[in-house]
């Protein structure tokens, strides 16, 4: 027992030593700036949102309990409308809450599903290589010919717009990003010295992906998914917006600031006075919130990383 | 050489046009959503159905079928609109000017600003005035277009009523009075493409910047002013080019939003309506126009880099 105990000591001891020789690599720590601590209590703000948002919002997203459609901020025996009411008199506050779950739940599982079919293809891609390589990139290629926003359009335009096809939509299209990042970090490291070692010992190909390929792929690739994450939002909700995405009545960002753009020049208050109605600039602020602080993280992350005698010297 | 080089992108281009139409053509018409099906809706019984697909040549294959598409495309015929009936030729005709027009005038204005600003930028990094300008062009590419359009109505038209939220054109205002209708569309569309042109004209000379005979230029005192304009800009021009074709096929998703939202009468309006009508041929034919666009600018841009960089031009 003490002698188990005496070996990781000294195993541990061993490793400190290696941790102070001078080439050890340094320890990655995520430091942000305060700007980037800033953006990131935004995004965890959303993501919370997005998890009890229905659960805390004063109103259902349908239900027209306002006195009217573009009031301001009133009461009433239903209760308080914090934002005023939308274009058919719904609470404005209680849809942006539904509506996180929407824009952002749809773009969180288009990103993932982009994602394992990127990683999965660009591995496959580069660790076999040959026909199978080929026929993936040139489909690939294809795909990312086309603005994203004319596949979009045609792809509705002869299916329709749900929930499922929208997610498979953006998934499929972003998956094309991710697949060239993938294939090109996974050509990287099958040509280094420890994977090669590995085919020497006889390791089976699957152990080296899941042992040597993932392991050092996956944080370029983390880093990558706030970008990814951000387009996918500017995709749905630009599709939302233009009546083409979420359907209604669900609430959704984009969706919302169509139907309500009317209110910023027919707003009542509570007078009967016709004032701006910002039943449009909320949510259109809630995804500017959003993608902004996620490229805000994103931003300091990699103003982080790098720095020559120039970057300093400018 | 060079020539062989262009020769070859020019031959890649045309093969990516080639494969877009196929794309274009698969999707809207092998997919299950069959015109057929749309046009005839609660009214198709299995006979009234197999009739119209015949009529409309959808009983042969699809390979036929394509090959027809695409000889009418090439010959300008682009069949008819399902909603009305009219010429899909005439309706785009009398859309697409307008849409150029626009297009023209938005990257006439951006393309300047865009690079004195993104030049600006790198000459003073780190100054308060580069962050604020690299913080709002940040700020900028992460929003939708329909936001800035949204914050330019509420300013320009709800609370400073300088110009009209929607337009109405008539086709008979003089030029004043079209560039006003015209200005709000044109100024979201500017703010949205300069922004991804400054940033990527200021990280075109940064990334100059750090390279070793700048280096070379700084430790031996030039200033800063002179190694920019005379050290980095000739060496940054080609990813500039670049960036200004990008840009201008990024054009393509912003006029979709940007005609959506202040009702221009333009082909990505055009577009619109034919998707939410379901209007299949319409849709082909102005998607093929954006993605022919779109690859050709892509080429352009590629051409552009090829040409201004001796390094592609003499591939070892």
């Amino acid at each position: 027992m003490s002698e188990v105990i005496k070996n990781e000591d000294e195993i541990l001891a061993k490793l400190d030593a290696f941790a102070e020789l001078p080439d050890a690599p340094p320890k990655r720590k995520l430091k942000l700036s305060w700007v980037g601590k800033l953006a990131s209590l935004v995004v965890i703000f959303w993501l919370v949102i997005v998890a009890i948002g229905p659960s805390i919002s004063p109103h259902h997203e349908m239900d027209m309990d306002g006195d009217d459609s573009f009031m301001v901020a009133h009461d009433n025996e239903y209760g308080s409308f914090y934002l005023g009411t939308d274009h058919l008199g719904r609470d404005t506050l209680s849809r942006v809450l539904y509506g996180a779950r929407n824009t952002i739940g749809i773009a969180l599982l288009a990103t993932l599903l982009a994602y394992s079919m990127g990683i999965t293809l660009g591995i496959l891609a580069a660790v076999k290589g040959g026909w199978i390589d080929m026929i993936i990139s040139r489909i690939n290629d294809a795909i990312l010919a086309l603005p994203s926003i004319m596949l979009g359009l045609i792809v509705i335009a002869a299916l329709g717009s749900s929930v499922p096809i929208l997610i498979g939509l953006a998934g499929v299209i972003y998956a094309t990003s991710v697949f060239r990042i993938a294939r090109a970090l996974a050509q990287d490291i099958m040509v280094q010295d420890f994977v090669e070692a590995a085919h020497a010992r006889g390791e089976r190909i699957w152990w080296i992906i899941k042992s040597e390929v993932l392991p050092n792929a996956i944080m370029p690739l983390a880093t990558d998914f706030g970008l990814r994450l951000v387009f996918v939002v500017l995709f749905i909700s630009s599709l939302s917006f233009l009546g083409l995405g979420i359907q209604p009545p669900a609430s959704d960002w984009g969706s919302m600031v169509r139907e309500n753009l009317a209110g910023l020049s027919g707003g009542i208050d509570l007078d009967g006075n016709t004032v701006t109605s910002y039943a449009a600039i909320w949510p259109a602020l809630a995804i500017a919130s959003f993608t902004i602080a996620i490229n805000l993280i994103v931003d300091d992350i990699s103003a982080k990383s790098g720095g020559s005698l120039a970057k300093k010297m400018i | 050489m060079m020539m062989r080089m262009v020769l070859q992108r020019l031959g890649i281009g045309i093969a990516t046009l080639f494969v877009v139409s196929v794309i274009v053509f698969v999707i809207t018409s092998i997919l299950p959503g069959d015109v057929a099906d749309i046009i005839l809706g609660q009214s198709a019984t299995p006979e009234t159905l197999a009739a119209l697909r015949a009529e409309l040549g959808m009983d042969q294959p699809w390979y036929i079928r394509y090959f027809s598409w695409l000889g009418n495309l090439a010959s300008g015929d682009l069949g008819i609109s399902k909603a009305g009936g009219a010429s899909i030729s005439s309706l785009i005709d009398s859309r697409i000017w307008n849409t150029l027009i626009m297009a023209g005038m938005v990257s006439l204005i951006s393309i300047p600003i865009s690079i004195v600003l993104g030049l600006w930028a790198a000459m003073h990094p780190g100054t308060r005035l580069d962050r604020i300008v690299t913080f709002g062009t940040l700020s900028t590419i992460s929003v939708p277009e329909f936001f800035i359009a949204t914050i330019m109505v509420l300013i320009f038209a709800v609370k400073l009523k300088w110009l009209p939220a929607t337009l109405y054109l008539t086709g008979n205002e003089n030029w004043s009075e079209l560039l006003k209708a015209m200005a709000m569309p044109m100024i979201t569309l500017v703010i949205v493409v300069s922004a991804q042109m400054i940033r990527m004209t200021r990280a075109g000379i940064l990334n100059v910047m750090s390279s070793p005979y700048i280096e070379m230029a700084i430790l031996k005192g030039v200033p800063r002013k002179r190694i920019i304009l005379r050290h980095a800009l000739y060496n940054a021009i080609g990813p500039i080019v670049n960036v200004i074709a990008l840009n201008l096929a990024y054009l393509v998703s912003g006029v979709v939003i940007v005609e959506t939202i202040f009702s221009y009468p333009g082909l990505a309006k055009l577009m619109i309506d034919g998707v939410q009508t379901r209007d299949l041929p319409l849709v082909q034919a102005c998607a093929m126009i954006f993605c022919a666009v779109y690859v050709i600018l892509i080429l352009l841009a590629d051409i552009a880099s090829i040409l201004s960089n001796p390094r592609l031009r003499h591939p070892k």
